[in-house]
Order: C-alpha cells, then structure tokens, then sequence
C-alpha cells in the first residue's frame, strides 16, 4: 500500500512535468497545426539558462528569468523561421522543427559539452517532507507540484476569463475574423508561441535539477511529449492533462511492478524450457513489465491512431 | 516546330528509348565500374561502399517523402529489420550449407522489408500528413525498443554478428576482399535504383504523385489514396530492405543503432538536402552527406553543428535542396546564358565562402577555449597549428568572416541582375 502510494506521487509528478509540455504544444498546434518538434528542445533550453543563472543568481532568479529567455527564443523562432517556412506548407514545417531540434541539442551541446550540469535544487527545499513506510517524499517534489497545477490554473483562467484569452480562442479558430476585426493576429500566434515555448522552459528549469541537465533530455522526453498530446487528442487541453496523468501513472507503475511475462506463459500451461538459450521463445520467458514500461505509451498511440484517430478528447483528426 | 508538333511527335516515339534516357545510366555504370581503379585505397572503398548504401536507402526514404507526400520519422527499421534477418539467414546458410549464394541474399533482405512495411502500411496509411508521420514515428521507436527486449532476433546490446566469406563460391569469388563486395554493392544499387526509376514512371508512381498533392481529387478520379499509398509504402520498404542487406553484408554486424529514430533522422535530413522534387535528389544528397561526414568529423569535434545549420538553412531557403539549385539553371541554359553567370557568381560566392569558413574558424576557436582541457592551448584548424588562446587568429578569423560577408553583400546585387538577365529569352528586353 506504501508503494501504491509513493508511485501515485510519482506518477503525478511525471505526469504534471508532462503536461506543462504537452499543453504548450497543443495550443500552439491548435494555432498553427504543425507539431512543433523542437518543444522539448526548449524544455532542455529552460534547463541550461536555469543552470546558467543560478551558478550567479541563485535558484530563484533562474526560475523567474530562464522561461522568460525561453519564450524570446520561442517568439523569434516563430517570427524568423516558422513564419518564413509555413509558405511551403505543413510538411516543411514539421522537417523545420525537426531540424531546430538537432540544432538546438548541437548548441547546446557546443556551449555546455556532453556532460551532466551541476544543476541541483534550492538549499531550502532540500528536505524530506515526510515519508510514507521507508520511502521519503522530497520537498522539492511537492513544491514542483504545487507550481505546475497553480501555473495551470492561472493559464486556465487568463484563457477562459480575460478579455486576452478570449482574443486568442478566438483566433484560434477564426484567424481571418479576428483580423477583419482589428486584432494583430500574427502577434498572437507569435505571442502563443512565445507562451508555449516559456511553459516548456519552466518545466526544463523545475525538472533539471531532478531527471539531470544533459544534452539528451530533449530526446528522453521529446517523443513522450508527442505520444501525449496524441493520445489525449490533438488541441485538446483537457485531453493533455488526461492523457499525462494517465502516461506519468503508466509509466511509473510499470516500472515498479515485478510482473513477469512468464506467469502468463504458465498460466497457458506451458513448461518453462530446461535451457532457455536453445529456445526462441526465451525472451518471452525473461521479459518483465518494467523492460516494456517505456514503450506502453506508443503502443497505446498507435493503438489510438488507429481505431480513434482524433485521440481521447479531441475533435478534430490528427 | 510550334509545340503540339512536337508533343504528337514525342508521343509516337514513346515506346522507343532516346539517348538522352539511356545516356545518364551508361554514364553511371561506368563510373561505378572504373572508380575502383581511380581510388584503390581500402578506405576510400569503405566510403563508396557507405555511399551507395546510403543512396539505396535514401532513394526508397524518398519513394515516401518525395514521390508519395509521406514523411516518415520510422524508416530506418524495415532497413534494420531486413538486415537483420540477412544477417540471420547468412548464419543459417553457413551452418547448413545451403545453396544459397551471397550476391542473392538481397533479395531476402528486400522481401523481408517487403513483408514488414505491407504489415505495418495495411493501417499508417490511412492518411498522409501528421497521421501517417506520428504513426511512424511510434513504429520506429517501438521497434527499436524491441531490438533491445527480444534478443533472440536482435542480438541485444552487442547486436548481430555473421559472415560472408563461408559461403559457396560465386563463380569463384569468395568475398574475401572489399573490392569484391564493392562491385557486388555496385550491382545491387544500379539495379535497385533503376528498378526505383522504372517504378516512379508506372501508373502507380505517377499517381503516388497525383495523392501527394491533391489526394480529394485523386479519389474523385476513381483511385483510392490509400491503396496508392500502401503500393508506394510497401516498395519503399522492399529497397529499404535491400539497404540493410547490403549493409549486413558490407558490415558483417548489425546493431540497434540500425533500427534507432536518430538513423531515421538522418535519412530524413539526407533526402532532403539532396533535394526531394527530384528523382536524383537523394543520390546527391548521399554522396554529398557521405562525403561531409567522413571529411568533416576528421577535422572538426562540431561537424554536426554545421550539419544541423546546413539543414535549417535548406529547409528555410532552398526547400528544393541542392538537386533543386542545380535545376534552377536549366532555363538559363535554355537560353544559352549559363555563362554570363559565371563571373558574378564567383564574385559572390568566393567572399561568401571566406566568410563561411571564418565564421566556422571563430566557432572552432571559441569551443576549443571552452573545452580543451586546461594548458591545452594548441590547436590545429586548416592545416596550420597555433595557439589559440592567442589574438591573431582571432583577428584573422573575424576579418575574414566581416569582410567576406561584406564583400558577397556588395556583390549580391549584380549577382541578381546576371541572374534576372540570364533568366529572359535572347531578344527581349531584360
């Protein structure tokens, strides 16, 4: 039961990191409706610049200043490349993202080398909150939980109850309306990006500390982030929060679980091999649930893609 | 001749081939053949060897990208996958001593890609666009994944080992030397791009073309996008198959690196810096990359930085890639005004170039600095060494990058002005 537990926290603290990804990346593909494949490329920006600004500000400092840089860069992405790109159409637009990403890990990787930052958590939030059985719930857990859901209720309300939000919905879906109307409607979509970029960034800066700041981390979560907003429906944000909880408790669970593939064999009535190397089915009969926790999300995406291709709780087809 | 002429004319005299169809293939195939006797050294074989491995595999990528309006983040698997199983019937054909000779097992490779993309296309190609690229991209990772799970097949970590020389004797050929499987690599990359060609000119081919850009209208036609799709998919991975036989042989191991999204990356950024409007696009572009590659990550630790902003820059201003420049003068030469290009072009081109490798130099100097180990102050850049923690290279890297920028700026205009004049029919006012 402790062990439920601690995976529940677990699974909700991957979950929510996932989500303030995913749900950048939905309203922008809800603007623009190209896939940005550099989103976790700014997650790992928002991690170096953290890093960077509180080698001589502090923590706090970096995480107040690094999103910000973050949503800069993201603005003038869009505004400089993406804009310049959408002409060709969508497909080009998705082979631009993809070539920022490798560009992104390259730079990265020419300022700061290959190895792991010293990238570590505030001095005050290094404690054991409290502790369920043997197992010791970090503080820092627990505050990173408590800013990702209050910076998604403040993005809740600002979308659904300002005057701001409104315009944006609006021009979500009826860009050339809005325009007619007299709202600068590329400053939008620039300004959206430039907010989904920075939510990216405040997750690179949160989670740094806790999964490592390493040139891979984009690649670790990048296709995580897409698999999610895929699953939850493309545009959807309520779908992105479904579906990362759902993927953080997933993923979590299963690699905590001791489940063996070969008690399912058995339970068929089939006798485990004298030597297992003779046999081809011997990977069947070593394979645990913990060795294909990371790949259950794409079997789940390609299991959505295919019997409901507009995900969970979206409306429209990818 | 006015043009309808000349249309009538073309098409009776269809069925027949011209010169100018056959010519570039006799060309290549003697290129192919005499390049042996120019670069004997054992590396550069390896490189050429690479290279028409690479072109097989880049032409079937692009089969997808280019012909079909597919973007697959996934390909590198049914190239893994069928080199893989390659590699497994090589083992068993030595430990049987079936009569099954090396230069055949391609084939195998290629139905067994075959088999897989039919499996995999019966429900990703569905749709084009971001379904089909996701779809992909969850295969590929799946896949890869498993090359780590399921050893049987895979090899695990240490990937899949075998060998090609206990095969029975090809008319006396035993592929013991790596000449012997350039020619053998030759022959299968020949007959796999002209079978690639012949395929983009079929009633298939050319209505993958039609699906790729208006697959409504296609449908309204009578054809179903889908199964148009399928065909192209499944050929796709029946080369792509070939690709990783040939690999298997050339290599004599296979790892899951093969089957990684990172291959599937680069075969992305390959096809598409060769230029994906053309059919020869990708041949381009895998010479250029293999080049790039083996030349640049001799002499540079950041070659893939320049790399992944050579991508961007095509991807921004030269969609059509480099085949796309070179057919942007075909008009010019139309006209029989290539030549007055020439002058401003290296007028332009040359500072641009300088200021290029200035700008690399200062990139080259700055990471040394950063990340030389400590009272590691020598560095070698252009054939020269020097101390980098010195001002003069810097002062000459920075003045070749400002004034070749400078000068190519300068120069830019009448570069236009040649370009505009070049591009209008003799006789009419510019």
């Amino acid at each position: 039961m402790d062990l439920v537990i601690i995976n529940l926290i677990d699974g909700l603290f991957y979950g929510l990191l996932l989500f303030m990804l995913s749900s950048g990346l939905t309203l922008i593909f809800s603007m623009m409706g190209v896939l940005n494949f550099a989103h976790a490329s700014f997650y790992m920006l928002g991690a170096y610049f953290a890093y960077q600004i509180s080698m001589y500000l502090g923590f706090w400092m970096g995480l107040l200043v690094a999103p910000l840089l973050v949503g800069v860069v993201g603005a003038l992405v869009e505004r400089y490349g993406l804009r310049r790109v959408h002409q060709y159409g969508h497909v080009p637009e998705l082979i631009f993202t993809f070539g920022l990403a490798l560009l992104i890990e390259e730079v990265v990787k020419f300022f700061w080398g290959n190895n792991l930052m010293a990238y570590q958590e505030p001095e005050i939030l290094k404690f054991a909150l409290f502790s369920i059985g043997n197992n010791a719930v970090p503080a820092y857990k627990v505050f990173m939980i408590f800013t990702s859901v209050a910076i998604f209720i403040g993005l809740l309300y600002i979308l659904t109850r300002t005057r701001i939000g409104m315009i944006i919905q609006a021009a979500l879906s009826y860009p050339r309306t809005v325009e007619a109307l007299g709202h600068n409607v590329p400053l939008i979509f620039m300004g959206v990006f430039g907010v989904g970029t920075a939510l990216a960034g405040v997750a690179g800066v949160l989670a740094g500390p806790v999964l490592g700041t390493f040139p891979g981390m984009a690649f670790v979560l990048g296709s995580i982030v897409f698999v999610t907003i895929v699953i939850g429906g493309l545009g959807s944000l309520w779908g992105a929060l479904v579906a990362s909880l759902l993927l953080g408790w997933l993923t979590t669970f299963a690699a905590s679980s001791s489940f063996s593939f070969a008690t399912i064999l058995e339970s068929f009535g089939m006798q485990r091999p004298e030597s297992l190397s003779d046999s081809y089915l011997r990977d069947l009969w070593t394979l645990t649930l913990p060795q294909i926790g990371p790949i259950l999300p794409y079997i789940l995406m390609v299991l959505i893609l295919v019997f409901r291709p507009h995900g969970l709780f979206g409306k429209r087809d990818v | 001749m006015t043009d309808a002429s000349h249309k009538t004319a073309t098409i009776t005299r269809a069925p027949t081939l011209s010169l100018g169809q056959v010519l570039p293939w006799v060309i290549s195939v003697i290129f192919l053949v005499a390049m042996p006797t120019i670069f004997q050294s054992n590396s550069a074989i390896t490189i050429m060897n690479q290279m028409m491995i690479t072109i097989v595999f880049a032409l079937s990528y692009n089969m997808l990208l280019g012909q079909g309006g597919m973007l697959s983040f996934g390909h590198a698997v049914y190239m893994g996958v069928g080199g893989f199983f390659c590699m497994h019937l090589m083992n068993i054909v030595e430990a049987n001593e079936l009569p099954i000779p090396l230069p055949v097992l391609p084939i195998f490779g290629g139905l067994f890609g075959l088999g897989l993309a039919t499996i995999v296309g019966s429900f990703s190609t569905r749709k084009a666009g971001t379904v089909f690229a996701m779809i992909s991209l969850g295969i590929g990772e799946l896949i890869a994944a498993c090359s780590v799970i399921i050893t049987a097949f895979f090899g695990g970590e240490e990937g899949m080992p075998g060998d090609r020389t206990y095969f029975l004797p090809f008319f006396g050929i035993e592929f013991l030397q790596q000449i012997e499987v350039y020619y053998l690599i030759a022959f299968w990359t020949v007959l796999s791009t002209l079978l690639m060609y012949l395929f983009s000119r079929t009633p298939v081919g050319r209505m993958a073309n039609a699906v790729r850009d208006n697959p409504e209208r296609a449908e309204f036609l009578g054809y179903s996008a889908r199964w148009v799709r399928f065909f192209s998919f499944s050929a796709a991975g029946f080369f792509a198959g070939i690709a990783g036989a040939l690999f298997a042989i050339n290599y004599e191991i296979l790892t899951e690196t093969n089957l990684s999204t990172t291959q599937s990356g680069v075969i992305l950024l390959i096809a598409f810096l060769g230029g994906v409007g053309f059919f020869f696009g990708p041949i381009i572009g895998a010479i250029a990359f293999t080049l790039l590659q083996s030349v640049l990550s001799l002499q540079s630790e950041i070659w893939q930085l320049y790399l992944g902003a050579l991508f961007l820059a095509t991807v921004m201003y030269f969609p059509g890639g480099l085949a796309g420049v070179l057919m942007m003068h075909v008009p010019a030469a139309k006209f029989g005004k290539l030549g007055t290009l020439i002058v401003p072009y290296i007028k332009t081109l040359v500072p641009a170039v300088i200021a290029i490798f200035g700008l690399a130099a200062l990139m080259e100097l700055s990471f040394h600095v950063r990340h030389a180990s400590a009272g590691d102050d020598e560095m070698t850049l252009f054939w020269t060494t020097f101390n980098s923690h010195n001002a003069l290279p810097w002062i000459i890297a920075s003045v070749a990058t400002v004034g070749g920028f400078w000068l190519a700026r300068l120069s830019a205009p009448s570069l236009k002005e040649a370009w505009h004049r070049a591009n209008t029919p003799k006789g009419r006012p510019a």
